[in-house]
């Protein structure tokens, strides 16, 4: 058993509903007990979705488990076909029905039913959420792929046609899946190619018959695409795209590897956008050395680890993901910066992790956006699970030239800015400034923390409020009254940073008392 | 997708002989386990372990959508593959949980194993549980079990069997008192006590209270009062320690929150002058409050479909004291037995339809064409895109709605919708 608070995935099975109710005309006969069906809110309230996602559940009672729940099952397979008359269905349990064992693959097939059914294993209690999702579609695509259709003749009766690419992955309640989607098409139209199929986002298992007409696939999300772009390398030759095109460098090396793949010249006069020349202004010269520590699914953590890295000059100072399934890939990166990966879905340890790490801004998912309120970081999201806003209403991509665009945005906003930051310096004795007032850019998370200032230093009036450093017994960690009162004089946004330097200066000189002296000499020590 | 595809078209439903259309079909409904969202912020040193699986703690996750606090008082001890090789092995592993859990958490007093679906089909004995872990933890934490599993709960019942737990475990009190059963908003909770206590009835309790410290205690001098519908093992519960049950209405709007506080008062002897001078000012404002919107709501047809049992004390008040009129009154389970006056104020010939068969209720929301419909957030914007405008049926469970001072907010609530229909020009 494992003791958890907040989960990271859902069951597997809520990955199959988010890839039935991306598609069209496929319906989802779920074996599952009342109360299961909450699931139809993640679609209808986080997505705001004006459609329920096609699923039937069972929705089986105690009264029923003594008497048939398969022909519960059966009556519910029946009435969703003749209700929904989908194009073909999948079928299965959720984690209590697998426990019943009433085999809703066998009972459909008993069933005649005038539509293929694709049964699904999602074991409930060791999978979850993105495998379950990742096993969903293979299955279909396995299932649906006519494999008598190949791509055309390269050279037709009007001359040579364009390539064609599939787009796999983007499925309902992903991460900025829509407006990726509609970013690389974009960008594929631009290099000549035509999207041959998106799936599952916006397919229909019709559709997904002539799959096998791509010249080959681009493997947008590999948590969930992954397997079946390598079933369909190993049965129509397709070659597999595999460079996600998460920020700047990314993208440049998608086009390449997509062209070549195409068999078309890289172009040299793409419109790259504007993130490389905003990263190198002037202006963002604050940005360098940032502490970031990131965390999100394998894929989208190792990308923001390299933007945060080679495209904004942070410092990535933690990286880690919630799926072990990508654990190889986080590892790897994480050797490359020089951190120790984080691989777990205890949100807990990951709560720890970034306490330790003292980043100056987490990259993580909605979880680690609550972590950071709570420790008053600035956040930006790059990742599933997803919340409401990570469904804005306007164009807002992850991939793709304007994606890295959005990163930009997105992840620098939260931070203070460099103008900005020079007056912050400059006018720190002024009480908008003060600690009691807090970031501004933190929004309500900023107000005063309830330890801010004591009632007593806050009668003394505005001076000793906006100079009062967060009070403490004087001798907690060694510190003098004077050194933290020196330390509260420092901007907010580097004191973390100069009293670990101090603390840690201190340790390695076996310094007791931190004085204002040693302050200094910490500073000097570590300015070297 | 097809979702509003080809509709099977409306056969006539099957109504009992009691006039009740009785459905059993897909039930669009929350499990028992929801009802820990509310119940883990009453009871402020307790904490609930549902001991399920993935989905359970999704589901927790997703109903208390942005709430997320550092370390809630609920969380899920999720149980994997190789706990279901062995129970023997299952019980030692709740055992390693809960002692690494209450390691943590020494401030928890009060600790509740939840049973869901999962645990409920293997078999794993939470009471025994609960049993072996209080001669551990006695007397620092007490441990207590229900289920809250959707097999055998509907959303609102897992606050019933919470409390029905807890029941037994009451101490014996001989006193004379009145004892509010249902966990309410506190602002709520001492609004009623004040007033119950203006009309001189000199002890009133709670159930829960809010620290596990301070729960009543019950016996035969002990009436109680439902604040919820959904009490319905509680109140047997409550029977079997020799507390006496004051039927009444449900303290929704200024009529229901009357008759409640009168059932009290003729229970306890409070003279009739007595109780209209008590009651007098707070109902006048209650009415005051109501008046504003039965000028927007009378007349305008609501549909429920089934949610949390509250649905037939709240038709009762919309059509009663707003003038609305009702389609049809859906709810996951009628208890009759305290619904009595609840079904004989509804106006007559109410459609009252118990248990549910979503798409077939779909089709009939869809011909009746209401102006309202009182659903799950599962099927909210579904049908609005359909042009019928909603009302979130759970925000009638988080939000203060009982008594006088909340029935105008209860009011505004249903009005909110409509009001906004009219507003927008988008």
């Amino acid at each position: 058993m494992q003791l958890t608070v907040w989960t990271y995935e859902g069951p597997p099975h809520v990955g199959a509903m988010r890839v039935a109710t991306g598609m069209r005309d496929l319906h989802y006969v779920l074996h599952a007990p009342q109360g299961d069906t909450y699931a139809d809110l993640l679609f209808t309230m986080i997505e705001r979705r004006d459609h329920r996602p096609p699923v039937t559940y069972t929705t089986f009672q105690a009264r029923d488990l003594g008497k048939d729940t398969a022909e519960l099952f059966k009556t519910a397979a029946r009435d969703a076909y003749d209700r929904f008359q989908p194009q073909a269905m999948i079928v299965g349990s959720s984690c209590t029905a697998e426990l019943i064992q009433d085999d809703p693959h066998g009972l459909s097939l008993t069933m005649g039913l005038p539509c293929p059914v694709i049964p699904l294993e999602l074991p409930s209690y060791s999978r979850k959420e993105n495998w379950g999702a990742s096993e969903t579609f293979y299955q279909i695509v396995r299932t649906l792929a006519d494999k008598e259709r190949k791509p055309l003749p390269a050279v037709g009766e009007n001359g040579p046609r364009r390539p064609r690419a599939n787009l796999l992955g983007p499925t309902a309640l992903g991460f900025r899946h829509r407006d990726d989607v509609a970013e690389i098409t974009r960008l594929l139209g631009d290099l000549g190619i035509d999207v041959n199929l998106v799936a599952p986002m916006g397919s229909s298992p019709a559709d997904i018959a002539g799959i096998g007409e791509a010249d080959f696939n681009i493997c947008l999300y590999p948590e969930i695409a992954a397997q079946a772009c390598s079933w369909l390398e190993r049965t129509f030759r397709q070659k597999t795209v595999k460079t996600v095109p998460i920020g700047l460098l990314a993208t440049r090396e998608f086009v390449s590897e997509v062209c070549a793949v195409a068999g078309l010249p890289v172009p040299t006069d793409l419109d790259q956008g504007r993130m490389g020349w905003w990263s190198r202004s002037i202006d963002s010269t604050y940005l360098t050395g940032k502490r970031v520590f990131i965390f999100g699914d394998g894929t989208h953590a190792v990308a923001a680890a390299r933007v945060a890295s080679e495209e904004l000059g942070f410092k990535v100072v933690g990286l880690g993901c919630y799926n072990r399934e990508f654990a190889r890939e986080v590892r790897a990166a994480a050797e490359k910066y020089g951190v120790e990966p984080l691989i777990s879905d205890d949100y807990l340890a990951v709560e720890e992790a970034i306490e330790a790490a003292a980043p100056e801004l987490v990259l993580g998912t909605q979880m680690e956006r609550h972590i950071a309120k709570r420790l008053r970081l600035p956040c930006a999201v790059i990742s599933a699970p997803v919340h409401v806003q990570d469904f804005p209403a306007r164009h807002s991509p992850q991939m793709g030239f304007e994606g890295a665009n959005v990163l930009f945005d997105t992840w620098v906003h939260p931070l203070v800015m460099g103008l900005e930051e020079h007056l912050l310096t400059m006018f720190r004795e002024d009480f908008e400034f003060s600690d009691a007032a807090g970031p501004s850019h933190l929004g309500h998370a900023s107000a005063p923390a309830a330890h801010a200032a004591p009632a007593a230093e806050q009668a003394e009036g505005e001076v000793a409020t906006m100079t009062a450093p967060a009070p403490a017994p004087a001798e907690e960690g060694g510190w003098t009254p004077e050194a933290l009162a020196e330390l509260g004089k420092i901007p907010f946004f580097v004191r973390g940073k100069a009293r670990r330097n101090t603390e840690r200066y201190a340790a390695e000189h076996g310094v007791t008392t931190i004085t204002r002296e040693t302050l200094y000499e910490a500073k000097s020590h570590y300015a070297r | 997708m097809s979702s509003a595809g080809p509709a099977s078209g409306c056969d006539a439903p099957p109504v009992g002989v009691d006039g009740i259309l009785r459905e059993r079909g897909q039930r669009e409904v929350f499990c028992g386990l929801t009802g820990i969202i509310w119940l883990h912020r009453k009871i402020q040193d307790a904490f609930f372990l549902v001991v399920g699986s993935r989905t359970c703690a999704h589901l927790l996750q997703s109903a208390a959508g942005v709430m997320v606090f550092a370390e809630p008082r609920f969380g899920t001890a999720i149980i994997e593959e190789k706990d279901l090789a062995g129970l023997a092995d299952a019980n030692e592993e709740l055992d390693r949980v809960v002692n690494r859990l209450l390691a943590r958490r020494p401030d928890i007093k009060l600790l509740f194993l939840v049973g869901s679906c999962p645990s409920e089909v293997i078999k794993l004995d939470l009471s025994r549980a609960a049993q072996r872990l209080n001669g551990r933890f006695s007397p620092n934490v007490r441990v207590l079990n229900y289920s809250g599993s959707g097999i055998e709960t509907t959303f609102t019942q897992g606050e019933d069997a919470c409390l029905s737990a807890l029941v037994p475990d009451l101490a014996f009190s001989d006193e004379k008192q009145l004892m509010i059963v249902g966990s309410l908003p506190d602002i709520v909770e001492d609004q009623l006590t004040r007033l119950l206590g203006d009309l001189g009835i000199s002890k009133v309790v709670s159930l829960p209270a809010r620290k596990a410290g301070q729960m009543p205690g019950v016996g035969p001098n002990t009436k109680y009062l439902l604040a919820q519908p959904f009490l319905a093992e509680t109140g047997t519960a409550l029977d079997k320690r020799g507390a006496e049950h004051l039927l009444a209405l449900f303290p929704f709007g200024a009529e229901g929150t009357t008759a409640w506080l009168h059932a009290a008062a003729q229970a306890f002897g409070v003279p009739e002058a007595r109780f209209e001078q008590v009651i007098a000012g707070p109902r006048e404002r209650a009415r005051k409050g109501l008046a504003l919107y039965r000028e927007k709501l009378a007349g305008k047809r609501i549909f429920f479909m089934p949610d949390s049992q509250l649905e037939v004390p709240l038709a009762r008040f919309l059509a009663g004291e707003l003038g609305m009129e009702l389609v049809e009154v859906g709810t996951p389970y009628l208890h009759k037995g305290h619904l009595i006056d609840e079904l004989a104020a509804l106006p007559p010939g109410t459609m009252i339809s118990e248990g549910q068969d979503v798409d077939k209720q779909l089709d009939r929301v869809r011909a009746a064409r209401p102006d309202l419909t009182v659903c799950g957030l599962g099927l909210a914007n579904p049908l609005e895109k359909e042009g019928l405008s909603t009302k979130w049926a759970i925000e009638l469970v988080f939000s203060p709605i009982h008594g006088y001072e909340q029935a105008g907010d209860l009011a505004e609530l249903f009005s909110r919708p409509l009001h906004r229909r009219d507003l927008l020009r988008v």
